[in-house]
């Protein structure tokens, strides 16, 4: 099955702050938003970045043709667990996400 | 009049193209803006009050700015100075102002914004009611007030535009938000607040809403109706896309954006090109609130000490995390032994670096790496005590066998000694906002006088 990585232009997460994680998911075309904005199902984020599904923040940006998805970070920044200072690398979980397109 | 605001980059520290920012000098700026801080590289910068950036970086940069200052014969401000923006950090960049002056022979009046906090002002407005969490933000009370080393209120434009009211050459900032040091002169110049908020939020990491982020320089031209942005760099551009796109970075609510005393909201505003190059954008519209500022705040949360192993030999790859689960059970016991010391008084976490480093519990690939490095994380209240656990397992980290009938293995250390004492630990440990009266009540202004001009 294809990725979501290899239908979209590019995946980037980042830091919103200390406390929130956002990832932005840039489709690169008009038709592959449309099949991303409504198959990429809320749910299955939410259990890929092992976030409560009511926490997560969803953003479908047609102007752009990004899905934004937000939450508050699993860990807070730099706390004792945190693995990730910068929040970058969560976007790969996302990139390697299945989806048929 | 526009307003025509010049921001170098979007850090001092992270460099800029000078080439683009001699011609945005020549493109008659009204001011020239530069954010110094943020949060983004963790707790560290604010619980020690220091800088990320190196001061030979910051003092070159800082002094090309002071030339191109010079040369513009407008103002030159910073936000959040030595990235926390912290009473010290303000300082620090003001003794390498002054020594720069002193260098160029420029004779300057220096405005110094001050934005920390004592934690007895937060206290007192905690108990009148008037300071409001956000979402999700950490236990907040009278000791966890305590034990920060510091606090910092985020100051808006407000602050900014007193500081410019002093007729300052140049205005060294602590912690404000990265817009509000943008979009204080347009505010103060009537533009459009929309658009003054908006255009602010797009140049405040510079040329990033460009084709090419690494030059660093922009140029944001405000009116009273939005405004006009345009990358400085020879052969960048800025499109509609670009410009649009960068209301999503770092950003968590990609149409909402809270500021001191509002909120700008950007769900109606309209991109357009007016050329290869230039944006222009209308429509942004701010809303006015309650005046309120953002709380930081980083408390010492321990000291750190890290031991790094690398496991090369097939089977004990295979077995990795088998063999640090064994080995941290034997340590355990070991520590509480030989040191008296248990759960409560230490963490011991070891992370298996090129199986899950980065995603822990969340990574789903599995891989089948050359090699293992195991990195310990020991985090104790004392330097003491860390270093002295890191001593402790050090023999075991690099001899520890599987099973019990083989011969002692011995593992690849990077360097000596193995274990290496990371210092000071800290903590975020704000997520709120405080209620002010006044804009200026939390913060402080100082003016000094300095430099020489010079003679001959």
């Amino acid at each position: 099955m294809p990725r979501l990585g290899d239908v979209v232009r590019r995946i980037s997460s980042k830091n919103a702050g200390p406390f929130w994680v956002t990832v932005d998911v840039f489709c690169g075309s008009p038709e592959v938003f449309e099949q991303v904005s409504k198959r990429l199902a809320t749910p299955a984020v939410a259990a890929l970045f092992q976030v409560p599904s009511q926490t997560l923040k969803r953003f479908d940006i047609p102007d752009l043709g990004v899905v934004k998805f937000s939450m508050p970070r699993p860990v807070v920044q730099g706390s004792r667990h945190d693995r990730d200072m910068h929040g970058a690398q969560l976007a790969v979980l996302l990139q390697e996400f299945d989806f048929q397109s | 009049m526009p307003t025509r605001v010049l921001v170098p980059a979007g850090v001092l520290g992270l460099g800029f193209q000078q080439a683009a920012l001699d011609h945005g000098v020549a493109a008659r700026p009204d001011i020239i803006c530069i954010d110094g801080g943020s949060t983004d590289s963790g707790p560290f910068s604010l619980g020690s009050g220091t800088s990320k950036y190196s001061r030979g970086s910051c003092k070159a940069e800082w002094r090309a700015l002071m030339q191109a200052r010079a040369a513009a014969g407008v103002p030159l401000v910073i936000g959040s100075a030595g990235t926390c923006g912290t009473d010290e950090t303000v300082d620090w960049l003001f003794d390498i102002t002054r020594e720069i002056a002193a260098e160029l022979g420029q004779r300057l009046r220096v405005a110094r914004l001050y934005s920390s906090q004592p934690a007895s002002r937060v206290a007192a407005a905690l108990a009148a009611g008037r300071v409001h969490p956000l979402t999700p933000a950490p236990d907040l009370d009278q000791g966890s007030l305590d034990s920060m080393t510091n606090i910092v209120a985020l100051a808006g434009v407000e602050q900014m535009q007193a500081a410019l009211a002093t007729g300052a050459d140049i205005v060294i900032a602590g912690r404000m938000t990265d817009t509000a040091t943008v979009a204080a002169l347009p505010l103060m110049r009537g533009e459009h607040p929309g658009g003054a908020w908006h255009g602010a939020k797009i140049a405040e990491c510079g040329a990033q809403c460009s084709s090419n982020p690494t030059s660093g320089v922009v140029m944001v031209e405000f009116d009273r109706i939005g405004f006009t942005v345009e990358p400085m760099a020879k052969g960048a551009t800025c499109t509609p896309y670009s410009v649009s796109a960068h209301m999503l970075y770092e950003n968590s609510d990609p149409f909402r954006l809270y500021e001191p005393g509002g909120y700008l909201d950007v769900s109606e505003a309209r991109y357009s090109a007016l050329d290869s190059r230039k944006v222009r954008v209308e429509g942004a519209r701010w809303v006015p609130g309650k005046y309120t500022v953002k709380l930081e705040g980083a408390r010492l949360a321990g000291h750190q000490t890290t031991i790094l192993a690398i496991l090369r030999e097939e089977r004990y790859v295979r077995h990795a995390r088998e063999w640090t689960e064994k080995l941290h059970a034997f340590l355990t016991e070991q520590i509480a032994a030989r040191m008296g010391l248990g759960a409560a008084d230490y963490t011991l976490e070891f992370r298996l670096i090129g199986v899950d480093g980065a995603l822990g519990a969340a990574e789903h690939r599995q891989g089948d790496p050359v090699e293992v490095g195991v990195l310990g994380l020991i985090t104790a209240a004392s330097a003491e005590t860390a270093d002295e656990i890191g001593r402790l397992i050090n023999p075991f980290v690099l001899h520890y066998p599987l099973t019990e009938d083989e011969a002692l293995p011995t593992f690849a250390f990077p360097y000596s000694p193995a274990q290496s004492s990371r210092g000071a630990f800290y903590e975020f440990a704000l997520n709120h906002v405080m209620e002010l009266d006044d804009p200026m009540e939390a913060f402080r202004l100082e003016v000094t006088e300095i430099g020489n001009a010079k003679t001959g």
